[in-house]
């Protein structure tokens, strides 16, 4: 019998085709948000915010990783450049999107005619946060029924976001969230997490998160 | 419709490496996997296990131990350096009480090692 060194790090497979990822979508100038929470904080929500608010400004595309009705995925359908989603019957259900998944869908979407790809991950704040898809930014959407203790028991998915939508702002008078307390809790995590209030619902809010898209697009443009 | 776990995918390539390096090493049997997880990774080591039995069938990992070490978390404030593991839930430093607090250990997934023969 015999020891053999290894050291090599699990999630490199992963890694690796994320990385091909992120230099496809480069190639073709397109910004990618891997956009990541827990079931019903709105992701589909946002997503369809956006895409209403950005027409006309950007080509938006979605990878949908996590559908919660058909009457969504034909509402993104008819506002996105294009929509391809993942968990389908050839693909068994996961807990997370991972790399090769984005890999597969990219070869199906109008590169060229994309500014930005919206990817919609499955609803959970644990898995998700293991798997890099090749994304240029992450986002964590967290709402205020879910309790602003999310960030204490799911800390990882919130240090590795670059920015943190707080939505549903419009519900504030009716639940006990203490925003305060939740922005601390981000802040001591993740000091460069850009944190947004906002509800998808009412649109109040919204205009920063939409400028802040804009300007990592032009960033990223400039950028390649 | 089949529900996967993202160990599936890990363990998945747990066997490949191992596989890999089996055959760089020519052996012929891998007896036991040494791995090293964080506690804070999301990765559950009986998941692992029970992916990793069926997945070594009919190979040379078949069998194989699988050894988790355990990395425990550990964590580092920012305002004064100081390095502590977490009492409770909520992070905050032992000596100054800042909440902003690095994770400086505790998300590790990686393969140490292994026994062949």
């Amino acid at each position: 019998m015999k020891i053999i060194e290894v050291i090599q790090n699990i999630l490199e497979a992963n890694e690796t085709i994320a990385k091909r990822n992120q230099q496809l979508l480069d190639k073709h100038k397109v910004f990618a948000l891997n956009i990541m929470s827990a079931p019903g904080a709105g992701k589909t929500s946002l997503i369809l915010q956006t895409l209403t608010r950005l027409k006309g400004k950007l080509n938006v595309a979605v990878i949908e990783g996590d559908v919660a009705s058909t009457v969504d995925a034909e509402k993104v359908q008819s506002e996105a450049t294009a929509v391809v989603q993942i968990n389908t019957r050839n693909m068994p259900e996961s807990c997370s999107l991972m790399a090769a998944m984005i890999e597969s869908a990219l070869k199906d979407m109008p590169l060229d005619n994309m500014d930005l790809l919206l990817i919609e991950n499955v609803g959970n704040l644990i898995c998700p946060s293991e798997f890099t898809l090749g994304e240029h930014k992450r986002v964590v959407i967290s709402s205020l029924p879910e309790g602003d203790d999310k960030p204490i028991k799911y800390p990882l998915i919130f240090i590795d976001a670059d920015a943190v939508v707080i939505n549903k702002m419009d519900l504030l008078p009716h639940v006990d969230f203490d925003i305060a307390a939740f922005r601390r809790s981000i802040e001591g995590l993740n000091p460069k997490a850009e944190i947004f209030e906002l509800s998808c619902k009412t649109d109040e809010g919204t205009e920063r998160w939409h400028s802040w898209i804009l300007a990592q697009v032009e960033s990223n443009v400039i950028k390649q | 419709m089949i529900h996967q776990m993202h160990e599936f995918g890990i363990t998945e390539n747990i066997v490949n490496i191992a596989l890999a390096k089996a055959n760089e090493a020519q052996a012929s049997k891998v007896i036991q996997i040494n791995l090293v997880i964080g506690e804070m990774s999301g990765f559950i080591p009986d998941c692992i296990q029970f992916y990793f039995d069926s997945m070594s069938k009919d190979t040379i990992t078949q069998g194989a131990i699988l050894h988790f070490e355990l990395v425990p978390t550990q964590l580092r404030c920012r305002h004064c350096s100081t390095i502590f593991q977490p009492q409770d839930t909520l992070w905050s430093c032992p000596k100054c009480q800042s909440q902003s607090i690095e994770l400086s250990k505790g998300r590790e997934l990686h393969i140490e090692s292994m026994e062949v023969e």
